[in-house]
């Protein structure tokens, strides 16, 4: 008798191929599993079993992140403001995955908007760490990350705007890729920023990361201007050494306002890597400090656009007995967004406002492009840049929901290869202790790769991971 | 005080008639039932994105290059954010610094820009106020929504409400020739806002300028115009200044009003549009966008004037009126270019009789028209009875010989005895005309033609008739 639990996508799809395993028989599995969850990881779970998909991903069911718009099926990107909403269609990304052989499986807990790095600003309350249910996922893909972790999905999608993947994945112990921007179509992605926002995997291991995003790129959308032709492929990872591969740490990203326990866990891997014949230097982000500030310029900024739709007119939440047009407005608003959306709404307004325009937008655009500038010299001289995926491991729910800055910082690590729309994946780095002692946490490890080298990263990816071990077992008990 | 003059810009929105929106899938509506013209992308739903439509950037690229502006290499598309029911991604994409086509000049009237840009929705007020202020209930129809528009924005060149009136006129034919718009102002597909300032004249500095919002008639927009001058004219010779303001013009009252001050103005934080990418113009657009313009309406009125011997009001009347040269150049088909001011001519009588309406499309064919004015030539029928012709024509349509033959309508010529004896009782009946004529008095031969007219109610050929009375009194 098979541990489903225990298999990995990969591992259940070549079950399932072999004929070992029935597709509907995993799918009731891991159904039970999600509609039993207790860390709020969904929001949503399937009670039919769909038809078994007969595509290269065999029909192993998927956790999707709930901005992604699916037909019938609630899709509130966490808002109350969009309680209940069921769209019309369904997200180019899932649809295709849906047509590989993955069927939605559940919808996925986030932080509004997928404004967060916590999960607690979800509208439909927070989501918990598997590995410490006193500690948050991570977010803003928390639930993806919690449910993959936990055992509870075979694996997931999310998006990634600022490290929206990656940090949740670190936070719990799995595996999270950001593409490159354009790799995956954003149509049907509920948008919190779109010039930075894109979908990508949130897997147990490095193989269901490629085995999924092979799906997931390939020809552009044609609803979506800003996707692209995918050059080149996906392969699944099988290289073991790291030999050639030159490494750069970036002095920037991987000392001031880490955790101990992250850095001493960051400091062992870069050793690994020597060990498997890469070669490990230190390289230079110059602009990598002001990163964050821009950041937190061009996120809010867009959406603050972005979310104007969301006024009471057509879907969604609309206050009654508003006394006019203005009323409706400002009440449907104010009962419908969070403290922290209403917070980046006012950010981003403030920054587009005549007069204010070029010192914030203008000025934070052009830092974006010094910092791609910054990555693209790396590259000259590197094939990858590492760092540490996020300062910290998991912290307790409510430590950071009062100081909207400490809880900015946890993208420190992460907001730069968004900016320069770069791919990278984080990995399990290992278990480290929190600054305040306890039992140990997931820690992550960042690899960022030029563009559209998310094959060449898998692979790297991959060699770490064989020489790491990571177990993740305790947390799917 | 010096004397003031008016400076006035215009700001001109036309639907594109592509088949499809600006930014998605939907067929343009045409008068379909509300909202069965939408998507996801033009009811701004949650996830949904836009992809500009090739063919309206076609058109853009045809309206700009047959505008002499120039065409940027690279543009970009930018979000005007406000919140309003009908813009239901709570912004309009628009294009802001980087427009597709600049510059330009049409008439002696400098353009300033060119631009892309999507429709808004349309509101229906329920209650008596007919606005969203005190309305009972208001509800929208997303079919509009999205329509591709063209924004041409001239600069403040134009000097007169009828030189606006005019030069738009020019304007609406140029891009109707070029079969981008329906440019119907009646229904919307061409839409115009005036920015008006005075200042003394000899002065280059410009005043303080109001917006005249939305006027849907040539007619409206030049009394507008004039009522807006007349408006701030009087300010400014009271001591006043003027002030800043959106003002919107009703044509029953003739009266301003106020839409909103410049305190009210939004401020409509623009910023470039990420989910687009520019738009690269290749010089095989701006080719391929060459190809399709046609013969714009200032190079056929030069050709009605140098090939066909119009003068040159004439020839911008059927010019300018791109249906009008339409029609006219049909009618010259079945009478043959040498009629070609004889028929511009009777165009004349038949805009008297059809206003603003397209001459296709009434009762009168070309083949119908072209016949009157053959029969008039060949003084088969007399101007003032083919006018009676034409009357009918408008009227019921027809064949203007079985009009004339059923109405006895006919000249009446030397053939005719009738005439003759006509002739012989309107010189009996004014002896001291005749006398006076006999005695070489040309002028007086006037009184005795006119009789002579009254009598045959205008079928008579004048020419005919005078001949005639020099012949009796003759003999």
């Amino acid at each position: 008798m098979m541990d489903l639990v225990e298999l990995t996508a990969a591992q259940a799809a070549a079950a399932i191929g072999r004929g070992d395993l029935a597709a509907r028989e995993l799918f009731d599995f891991y159904r039970d599993r999600a509609a039993a969850d207790e860390l709020n990881a969904f929001t949503w779970v399937a009670q039919e079993s769909p038809e078994a998909g007969d595509g290269p991903l065999g029909g192993v069911p998927l956790a999707v992140k709930d901005l992604f718009c699916t037909a019938g099926v609630p899709s509130q990107s966490g808002s109350r403001i969009l309680e209940g909403y069921r769209p019309p269609y369904t997200a180019t990304v899932v649809e295709r995955l849906a047509r590989a052989g993955a069927p939605l499986l559940a919808k996925t807990n986030q932080d509004e908007f997928a404004m967060g790095s916590s999960t607690e600003n979800s509208g439909f309350g927070p989501t918990l760490n598997p590995w410490d249910r006193t500690r948050v996922p991570g977010g803003s893909s928390g639930g993806s990350a919690a449910a993959v972790a936990a055992g509870l999905a075979p694996w997931a999608i999310g998006t990634d705007t600022g490290g929206s993947i990656r940090q949740p994945a670190a936070l719990c112990g799995i595996v999270g890729l950001k593409p490159t921007y354009g790799a995956v179509s954003r149509y049907g992605m509920i948008a919190f920023a779109s010039s930075l926002d894109q979908a990508g995997p949130l897997t147990r291991d490095v193989s269901d990361a490629a085995l999924l995003l092979m799906q997931m790129v390939g020809a552009r959308d044609p609803r979506d201007a800003t996707s692209l032709d995918y050059p080149g492929s996906v392969s699944l990872p099988a290289r073991t050494d790291l030999h050639g591969i030159r490494l750069g740490v970036p002095t920037e990203l991987s000392s001031d306002g880490i955790e101990p326990g992250v850095l001493g866990a960051f400091a062992a891997s870069l050793e690994l890597a020597r060990q498997l014949g890469a070669s490990v230097e230190t390289c230079q982000l110059p602009h990598a400090a002001h990163a964050l500030a821009a950041y937190y310029v061009l996120a809010p900024a867009e959406a603050s656009s972005n979310l104007a739709r969301f006024d009471g007119v057509r879907y969604g939440l609309r206050a009654q007995d508003a006394t006019d047009l203005l009323d409706m407005y400002t009440r449907t608003r104010h009962d419908g967004f969070g403290a922290e959306v209403k917070r980046r709404i006012m950010l981003g307004t403030y920054a587009l406002s005549s007069g204010y325009y070029e010192a914030y937008y203008g000025r934070a655009q052009r830092v974006r492009t010094l910092i791609a500038r910054d990555f693209a010299a790396t590259f000259e001289h590197f094939d990858f840049v590492v760092t540490p995926t996020a300062p910290g491991v998991a912290f307790e729910l409510g430590a950071k929901t009062a100081d909207p800055y400490a809880m900015y910082l946890n993208d420190i690590c992460t907001v730069p290869a968004s900016l320069a729309g770069i791919p990278a994946i984080s990995i399990p780095n290992g278990m480290a202790a929190p600054p305040g002692g306890g039992k140990s946490l997931p820690v992550g490890l960042q690899l960022i790769g030029p563009a559209f080298s998310e094959d060449r990263l898998l692979s790297a990816a991959f060699a770490l991971e064989q020489a790491l071990g990571f177990d993740g077992r305790a947390a799917r008990r | 005080m010096s004397e003031l003059e008016a400076v006035i810009g215009l700001e001109i929105h036309t639907q594109l008639k592509t088949r499809t929106k600006m930014f998605c899938g939907c067929e343009l509506s045409f008068g379909e039932p509300p909202n069965t013209r939408t998507c996801p992308v033009c009811l701004g739903l949650p996830g949904a994105l836009p992809v500009a439509n090739a063919r309206a950037i076609h058109f853009a690229l045809m309206i700009g290059l047959a505008l002499g502006c120039e065409v940027a290499p690279r543009s970009i598309f930018h979000r005007k954010n406000y919140f309003y029911p009908d813009l239901p991604k709570g912004y309009q994409i628009s294009q802001y610094d980087e427009p597709i086509c600049s510059g330009g000049e049409l008439a002696g009237v400098r353009l300033h820009r060119v631009h892309l840009e999507e429709d808004a929705a349309k509101l229906i007020h329920v209650g008596e106020s007919g606005r969203i202020h005190g309305s009972q209930r208001s509800v929208v129809d997303f079919n509009r929504g999205g329509t591709p528009l063209v924004e041409i924005v001239t600069e403040p060149e134009l000097r007169s409400p009828g030189h606006a009136r005019e030069w738009l006129t020019l304007l609406r034919a140029t891009l109707r020739s070029l079969g981008v718009s329906d440019v119907n102002m009646e229904e919307g597909s061409l839409r115009a806002d005036a920015n008006v300032s005075l200042r003394p004249v000899g002065t280059s500095v410009l005043g303080t300028k109001t917006e005249l919002k939305n006027m849907n008639s040539f007619r409206f927009i030049e009394r507008g115009i004039a009522a807006e001058i007349e408006r701030q004219r009087q300010i400014i010779e009271s001591g006043g200044a003027v002030e800043q303001e959106t003002l919107h013009f009703d044509p029953s009252s003739g009266r301003l009003s106020s839409l909103r001050s410049k305190e009210e103005a939004e401020d409509y934080r623009y910023f470039p549009e990420p989910d687009l990418i520019p738009i690269a113009t290749t010089d095989e657009m701006v080719s391929a966008a060459r190809a399709d313009i046609g013969e714009l309406p200032l190079d056929r009125a030069k050709r009605f004037e140098a090939d066909l011997g119009l003068n040159a009001d004439g020839a911008r009347n059927l010019a300018f009126r791109g249906e009008l040269g339409d029609y006219f150049e049909r009618v010259l088909g079945s009478t043959g270019a040498e009629h070609a001011v004889a028929v511009a001519n009777w165009i004349g009588q038949l805009v008297a009789r059809i206003g603003d309406a397209d001459p296709a499309d009434t009762n009168v064919t070309p083949q119908a028209f072209g016949a009157l004015v053959m029969l008039v030539g060949s003084r088969a029928v007399s101007g003032a009875a083919a006018r009676e012709v034409l009357d009918v024509l408008v009227a019921e349509g027809g064949d203007p010989q079985a009009i004339i033959d059923a109405r006895g309508l006919g000249s009446l010529s030397r053939k005719d005895g009738d005439l003759a004896t006509i002739v012989a009782r309107a010189i009996a009946a004014d002896p001291s005309a005749s006398e006076r004529v006999r005695a070489g008095n040309d002028k007086a031969i006037g009184a005795l033609v006119g009789a002579v007219m009254r009598e045959t109610r205008g079928r008579a050929d004048g020419a005919e008739v005078t001949r005639l009375i020099h012949e009796q009194l003759a003999t």
